[in-house]
């Protein structure tokens, strides 16, 4: 089991959890069994065509998914799995 | 004797050979900055690359630090405000009643208020409420009006309400970073033509994500100059209290940002960001900001991951404007949640 770190704009659809536990081996089956779990995330975090939202940025072990590989990353059992909407950062 | 230089108002070198020019001795192992300058407004840039080796990880790599704090009001984005100043000069989008105004969580403003003071322009800069003090404090004394925006909204509640203000009163003026190809522009032709001048075999270029600005600009010439090299981001993990978004459509992607431009991501929290900040300053003696401490937290996993090669990492501010914060002392582990809710970048 992995857990995904859910941000507090799509806890509402997440049961309120900080966390949730996820099985699966790639990013994109983590998502799919936290989809299972809570059907009302899919429209927030996949676009019609099943790419991930542009507003969402997903993070294993820190690293921004979109410059890995993707839905296909690999994630283990110690892996830390985020979920983060795309915020305007600044200075 | 050396010479000393004196750059035109507004002149920028414009290629790697034009700032070797203007600094004969940046080759020769002693690289010399400083010089002579019409105004200090022309004294923005030239700022030193220091290698950092008591923090790299890797005795095959050798890791560099862009020192940016040592701009005149001490952050990387006088670079910025300057381009974004002379843009709305040559615009023509200043009139004698305009005010210029800015969502900044406080550096941009900063430098857009000293080179206001220095031109005579007024200055209004939206801020969320929840910077530090310091920040407040310089925006003030260089004679900024301060505005503030709910800090649970973060800068995405600064961008809002700015451009709310500029629908409602056309004496305010927008430079708008987030949107103004001035800013990638400023890092193009400044601070990218100075690595490659004092470092054209670097590989991997690692800075903080924000506007974007940086790692556009510097990542779009270094590429021109080397098609091999690596451009890395270092992003907040921003605390709880400060993701005050009611939806996702509230998300943010600056207009500048290309997300091609760079090839890897790394999030850090504050936690994490002052760790190596702590050891920066312990180990080198660099005395930088907390998003200078997310930057190595990335160069320094990146060095671990290079057979070798040599990175720059840009280290955007100065620590002055946290001292407020405790960042030095405080027990990181006993108040990390309190540590990664702040608005440090």
């Amino acid at each position: 089991m992995t857990a995904i770190r859910i941000p507090p704009v799509l806890r509402a659809q997440a049961g309120n959890q900080k966390k949730v536990e996820v099985t699966g081996s790639t990013v994109g089956e983590a998502l799919e069994s936290l989809l299972e779990q809570f059907p009302g995330l899919r429209e927030q975090i996949f676009t019609a065509d099943g790419t991930l939202n542009r507003f969402v940025n997903v993070y294993v072990n820190g690293r921004d998914v979109r410059y890995e590989q993707e839905l296909a990353t690999p994630v283990g059992e110690s892996d830390e799995v985020i979920l983060l909407p795309a915020m305007a950062g600044g200075r | 004797m050396t010479p000393t230089t004196e750059r035109q108002i507004g002149a920028q070198p414009q290629t790697g050979t034009e700032v070797d020019a203007l600094r004969p001795h940046a080759h020769g192992g002693h690289a010399r900055h400083g010089g002579r300058f019409p105004s200090i407004v022309d004294a923005i840039g030239f700022t030193p690359l220091v290698e950092v080796p008591n923090v790299c990880p890797n005795p095959n790599v050798r890791l560099y630090a862009k020192l940016e704090f040592m701009n005149p009001t001490g952050s990387v984005k006088d670079r910025v405000a300057k381009y974004l100043i002379e843009d709305l000069e040559t615009s023509g989008r200043l009139q004698p009643d305009s005010i210029i105004i800015e969502p900044t969580s406080g550096n941009t403003g900063i430098g857009l208020a000293m080179i206001a003071r220095r031109k005579g322009y007024r200055v209004a800069v939206v801020v969320p409420d929840n910077v530090t003090m310091e920040r407040r404090q310089l925006l003030s004394l260089f004679g900024a009006e301060v505005i503030d925006s709910p800090g649970h909204l973060g800068s995405n509640g600064a961008v809002a309400m700015a451009k709310h203000l500029v629908a409602k009163d056309a004496r305010f003026v927008m430079p708008y970073q987030y949107g103004n190809p001035a800013n990638p522009r400023a890092h193009e032709e400044t601070t990218a033509e100075e690595i490659i001048a004092d470092c054209p075999e670097v590989d991997a270029f690692v800075a903080g994500l924000g506007t974007g600005g940086t790692l556009m600009g510097v990542g779009r010439r270094l590429r021109r100059h080397n098609p091999d090299v690596r451009i890395y981001a270092a992003e907040p993990l921003p605390g709880e209290t400060v993701q005050g978004l009611r939806s996702l459509d509230e998300g943010f992607i600056p207009e500048i940002f290309d997300p091609t431009v760079i090839d890897g991501k790394f999030l850090v929290s504050n936690t994490d960001a002052i760790g190596a900040l702590r050891e920066l300053t312990d180990k080198e003696g660099i005395f930088a900001g907390v998003s200078c401490g997310a930057v190595m937290v990335a160069a320094k996993q990146l060095a671990r991951e290079m057979e070798h090669g040599t990175i720059v990492a840009l280290l955007a501010d100065g620590g002055w404007k946290y001292l407020s914060q405790d960042i030095w002392t405080r027990d990181l582990d006993a108040d990390e949640d309190e540590i990664d809710s702040l608005n440090l970048w």
